[in-house]
């Protein structure tokens, strides 16, 4: 069964006011579509699950679309600070942000908790860290069998999760290759799954290659084909990061005027994400192009 | 052939990594100094990152620590999950090189907050991965520009711990840090100079710092940089973007 709709549907559908919502991808596939869908709705009120907030966290910190903020670093890699996230947790301006802060490891673990059922999950980092003490959630406990001194967090069950991808079937088997992130433990985690893709596929091509398959069908709610959704992120093969953007941000950032008027010209003023990909332009694409490199095919066998 | 003082930063940094087989890495100047190391020192250095890339052989200068050009033609990728839990704390990394921006006689890290955390006057990026490397990695080098704002007698926020009375971590803790000014280790937990750079005087490197600083009785002379380290080092990074 075809779980296609479009961003838009999906996003009105799945995602409500108040919801904790997961958009993953470790530099690599961060979808920002679906993050701009989410301000073109005005949702507001979400929780943002995310270990790098990145430039989406950044825009929808600024649309007023977060009042929360799960997170292990917060910056523009390689370019700067993101400056509405700073504004809201410095000086609450023009509304507060709470925060909910781990290291990655930590974040990591709290989604592989939530996924795999599990009431917390030990870990032997942040011993000497004054994490613990301005995260209160994160506990030190004892090991049951040799009684050594250990952290535990707690399990991450977003309402939501979006996960970029680079193809998938309608029916939601999203396959990745390149960086894996922690998409598969935030997807098992969360209630409800958007796979957001580069290309539809036929079901015969995920059969074909399951090892590749990140995410199974029966765990996802709705599929969007969004090509070029991650923009100004990337995805391995299709389309490199986009860093021009990516350092462009760093004054617009600074300047809650300039992000006004980004978010009026490259969001609101948009229909949708397709537009967004027209806009931006060939030329630009055709700079983002990562040319080739193919991996030898493997032979699954055939057992009739 | 002439060096500026974070080409010398960078070759230091690199030498260190001799001898050494799996580093985790994290972006900038860390990541300069290892590409330098695998191209003079320790070619079979293993670089892992903790967006997964393992083994990356990277063509062009990474621009962040989830560039594409680290996954093409890796060795693995890993979840970051099995980086975290199977390699890190797996105890299956030697090194965990860092970048920082504010660090305390203890070698503690503080990438957080500058002013109290429930009312921030400049809110830093925060861990990352950096705590859990502090905590797990074998050891700990660090590559920074050394001011009196940068070495402090004590962070403010220890996102990453350094070495403390009691420390019962898995990894060893910090154990090499390398400036524009000279080379550090730690000798009982506290921050020593043990080589300065060509340049560099005591009294420069005094001034440059927040405490009142050990010095080892033997203090060395950090070897200027090499013709060879000059030429791998700026095609590593032909525009200069960590180099200044």
């Amino acid at each position: 069964m075809s779980k296609v709709v479009t961003m838009g549907e999906a996003v009105g559908r799945l995602v409500a006011d108040g919801d904790s919502v997961a958009i993953e991808g470790f530099t690599h596939l961060i979808c920002h579509a679906a993050g701009h869908e989410l301000i073109r709705q005005r949702r507001r009120n979400i929780t943002l699950c995310r270990l790098t907030p990145d430039v989406i966290g950044d825009q929808l910190a600024a649309a007023g679309v977060i009042s929360r903020l799960v997170f292990s670093w917060m910056g523009n890699p390689g370019a700067g600070s993101l400056h509405a996230l700073r504004r809201r947790i410095e000086h609450a301006d023009p509304e507060p942000l709470e925060i909910e802060e781990y290291s990655h490891f930590g974040m990591v673990c709290r989604y592989t908790a939530g996924a795999a059922g599990l009431p917390f999950f030990p870990l032997r980092s942040y011993s000497g860290s004054d994490l613990p003490t301005a995260n209160p959630r994160i506990v030190p406990v004892q090991d049951p069998y040799n009684g050594e001194a250990l952290y535990a967090v707690p399990p991450l069950n977003p309402d939501v999760a979006i996960v970029h991808v680079q193809r998938a079937s309608a029916e939601g088997d999203a396959q990745v290759w390149g960086l894996l992130g922690c998409q598969k433990e935030a997807a098992f985690a969360a209630r409800r799954v958007i796979v957001v893709c580069e290309e539809v596929v036929p079901e015969s091509v995920v059969r074909a290659d399951p090892n590749r398959t990140l995410i199974p069908a029966p765990i996802v709610d709705a599929v969007v084909e969004a090509p070029g959704g991650c923009h100004p992120s990337f995805v391995q093969g299709y389309y490199d990061r986009d860093n021009r953007f990516y350092l462009d941000w760093e004054p617009i950032s600074r300047d809650p005027a300039a992000v006004a008027a980004w978010l009026d010209e490259w969001v609101y003023s948009l229909e949708d994400h397709a537009e967004y990909r027209a806009k931006l332009g060939a030329e630009r694409w055709a700079t983002l192009a990562p040319g080739e490199g193919w991996s030898a095919p493997v032979n699954y066998g055939s057992y009739r | 052939m002439t060096w500026t003082s974070n080409e010398l930063m960078v070759a230091a940094a690199a030498r260190r990594l001799a001898g050494e087989r799996v580093c985790f890495v994290g972006i900038g100047l860390p990541n300069l100094a290892c590409s330098l190391a695998q191209r003079t020192v320790e070619p079979n250095l293993e670089l892992v990152y903790e967006s997964g890339a393992v083994g990356a052989r990277p063509e062009r200068l990474p621009i962040s620590i989830g560039d594409p050009c680290l996954v093409a033609g890796c060795r693995s990728v890993a979840s970051q999950f099995d980086l975290f839990a199977l390699y890190l704390q797996g105890g299956r990394v030697d090194v965990g090189f860092l970048g920082a921006a504010q660090i305390d006689r203890r070698g503690a890290i503080n990438t957080t907050v500058i002013g109290p955390y429930g009312q921030p006057k400049v809110r830093l990026p925060g861990s990352g991965g950096a705590c859990d490397i502090a905590v797990l990695a074998s050891k700990v080098f660090v590559i920074m520009p050394q001011s009196t704002r940068s070495f402090v007698p004590r962070v403010e926020f220890v996102t990453s711990p350094g070495h403390f009375p009691g420390r019962r971590a898995p990894g060893g803790g910090p154990d090499t840090v390398v400036t524009q000014l000279g080379v550090y280790r730690f000798v009982e937990g506290e921050m020593t100079l043990t080589s300065l750079h060509p340049g560099a005087t005591l009294d420069q490197v005094r001034a440059a710092c927040g405490w009142d600083l050990a010095v080892a009785p033997d203090l060395g002379e950090t070897p200027p940089p090499t013709e060879g380290e000059l030429v791998a080092l700026r095609a590593l990074d032909p525009e200069r973007v960590y180099l200044g």
